[in-house]
Order: structure tokens, then C-alpha cells, then sequence
């Protein structure tokens, strides 16, 4: 099996640079949001469309995200 | 890659194609998401899980040598086997387990550049069914444990109050600040947040082009010779459990040959937990971390 559709594309969710890559594997799309710096990865959902797979992806981001805390410096 | 001081370390998806059914040749995918091996993989690779496969599991340390053994084994891996490693997120843990394979001395041990990124963006087949290697028939005999490339915390003490070695700080720069005292989105791991004073930011992922293949040779000298490093520096890396900094300690090592870089992988849990350990906050000056 291929993937195919393969993409990333840069956003800001809740403050923070978010890398979303989205891919087709055989009838399903494959998301995966990834905090840009340094890469790891807050969400990987599979699911029968794209807009599903990436709304569901950036969904579960915004939550780990919220979560984040910044410090006084 | 001609022109990187190891070549043989890496190998491009083209050779990966070529080679992954070769008997003499292993390929492993380590991930920072473990799960993103069961989506689909390079057909025949196995898996390595980094947080139950390549540590010990019970107190605080990388793979004891008896249990790196039986993974060698387990993995149908000999003495002489070719071992491609390969990952998400530009090889990040892909380079962890290629600084323990060298801490126990496996010879041949090699990256495909760019990992599963790369792979995947190039349409390139996948394989969804797990691989359970035939295990070798051994017996494996791993060396070591090759301690010159890991750096303790008495080390980084001393290094940092005799001021003569380049600390690396490869976290991201807000971690670097201490803004966040863990990447954003995951739990916090340590009590003070900042970095070793003294430290250089340079984030990980800036030797990596977006394709996540390694920069050129060139480029990676002006990124890290900008803070100082040469071929002859004293380097210490560190994030904030050591695996970032696997990374960067690859390519100081074996792309651009510096001779005494080690990997600090107590790192920033480590450090950040000390009590009277000196921290120091703030952004970096270097013009590396913009």
C-alpha cells in the first residue's frame, strides 16, 4: 500500500506553532499534530475523511496545549 | 552526503528500497509515537519501542548490556548485520537507539535520511503487518558499555565550572528560558525550569532541512560554528531526557566529525531537579535560536 494526498502545513494552536501532516492510506486519511519545536507528537487519529482525521487531530492538540503552562522568566 | 565526515552512517530511502530484504541488512523504526509503526512501516522493518525496549524499565538508565543483547537477538540481528534505523519527526529517537547500538558497540549501524517523513511524502510502499524477526542464532556479543560518548553529572558539573567545554542545549527556546518547563502539550518532568549556565541554544530540529533529511556539511558548520564548535571542542549535549540530544551528538559526531562530543542524557530532568544546582534563565543571545 502507498500513501497518497501527502501533506503538512504550519498553524498557531493555542499560542503554539503546531505542524499538521495529513495523508491517505488505502479509503483511510491518517493526521497527525506534532508541536513544531521540538516534534513530538500530540495527536495521531485515523479516520474516514480528511476533514474528520485533521479536525479530530487539532481537536485533541488544543486540549494538550491548553494544559501548557508558562512561567514568569 | 559524500562530503559529511562518516558518509557510511547514513543511507538515502532509494538504498533503503534496495536493500530492505537483504539478509545481511536489519531495518529497524524507532519512533517518538510508538503507534506510528502499526499505520505502516518500510516493508520487512521491525520496531522498537523507546520507553520499554531501549531503557531500563526499572531504574533510570539506557538498556543494561544483557537486555541489549537479547534485543540484538530477538531482532535477528548478529555481529555483522547491517542496522538501518529509521523514524518520525527527522529520526529524532532513531538517533537515540543508534547512540546506545555505539555504547555497545554494534559496527554497523546507519541512518536513513530524512525517516519516515521522507518515506511517507514520497509515496513511497508501506507495510501495515507487524514484523516479528526470526531471531538470530547468536550468540550476539555486544562490547562495551563504550562510555566515552555519554556524559554523567559529575562530568557535566566539572565541565561546567572549569568553563572550557561548549554546552549544547538542543531543547526549543522556551524551554531554554525556562517559559515551559517541559515541550508544549506534555507533562512537566522537572521542579526549576532555565539551562546550565553558560549553555548554547541550538534547537535540534535546525539541522535538519524540512524534508528532514540533514543539512549539508556547510550549513552545519555555520549553524554550530557560530557557537563555537569545532572539530576539536569539547562538546557536551543535552535536552531534556537525552534523546533530542542523541540527535545532535549524530551529527556533531558523524556529520561534521567532531572528536569529543557526548551525550548528556540525564539532561534536564536531571539537572533541573538538583537541589543548589546553578541555573541560569533567560533567552539566549546566540543567533542560532531565532
Amino acid at each position: 500500500m502507498k500513501p497518497q494526498n501527502y501533506s503538512e502545513r504550519k498553524l498557531e494552536v493555542e499560542g503554539w506553532k503546531v505542524n499538521l501532516t495529513v495523508y491517505q492510506l488505502g479509503d483511510k486519511w491518517h493526521a497527525k499534530a506534532d508541536n513544531v519545536s521540538p516534534g513530538a507528537s500530540l495527536a495521531r487519529i485515523v479516520a474516514d475523511s480528511r476533514e474528520d482525521a485533521e479536525s479530530k487531530a487539532l481537536a485533541r492538540a488544543k486540549e494538550l496545549l491548553s494544559r501548557t503552562k508558562r512561567h514568569p522568566v | 552526503m559524500a562530503n559529511y565526515a562518516h558518509p557510511e552512517v547514513l543511507v538515502n530511502t532509494d538504498w533503503v528500497a534496495a536493500h530492505a530484504s537483504d539478509p545481511k541488512v536489519r531495518v529497524v523504526e524507532v519512533d517518538v509515537d510508538t503507534k506510528a509503526y502499526d499505520e505502516g512501516h518500510v516493508p520487512g522493518a521491525s520496531a522498537w519501542a523507546w520507553n520499554t525496549q531501549l531503557c531500563d524499565t526499572v531504574m533510570r538508565d539506557i538498556l543494561p548490556k544483557a537486555q541489549f543483547t537479547a534485543l540484538m537477538t530477538q531482532s535477528g540481528i548478529d555481529n555483522d548485520t547491517t542496522v538501518v534505523l529509521y523514524g518520525d519527526n527527522n529520526n529524532w529517537f532513531a538517533a537515540w537507539a543508534f547512540w546506545q547500538m555505539k555504547i555497545y558497540g554494534h559496527p554497523d549501524v546507519r541512518i536513513m535520511d530524512g525517516g519516515r517523513k521522507k518515506w511517507l511524502a514520497e509515496g513511497r510502499d508501506l507495510e501495515t503487518m507487524s514484523r516479528k524477526a526470526t531471531p538470530s542464532a547468536g550468540p550476539y556479543q555486544a562490547s562495551g558499555p563504550e562510555y566515552s560518548i555519554r556524559a554523567f553529572l559529575p562530568q557535566v558539573q566539572q565541565a561546567q565550572k572549569a568553563g572550557d567545554t561548549i554546552m549544547i542545549d538542543v531543547r526549543s527556546p522556551q524551554e531554554f528560558s525556562g517559559e515551559i518547563l517541559s515541550p508544549p502539550g506534555l507533562p512537566e518532568t522537572c521542579q526549576r525550569g532555565g539551562h546550565i549556565p553558560g549553555a548554547r541554544s541550538v534547537p535540534w530540529g535546525k539541522a535538519c532541512n524540512d524534508d528532514g533529511t540533514f543539512k549539508s556539511l556547510e550549513d552545519l558548520q555555520k549553524l554550530y560554528g557560530a557557537e563555537g564548535v569545532t572539530q576539536s571542542t569539547p562538546v557536551v549535549a543535552y535536552c531534556r531526557i537525552g534523546e533530542r540530544s542523541s540527535h545532535t551528538w549524530f551529527v556533531l559526531k558523524y556529520l561534521m566529525g567532531v572528536g569529543n562530543v557526548v551525550n548528556y542524557d540525564g539532561s534536564w530532568t536531571e539537572w533541573g531537579n538538583l537541589v543548589g544546582a546553578p541555573v541560569e534563565k533567560g533567552v539566549a543571545k546566540s543567533a542560532s535560536q531565532a
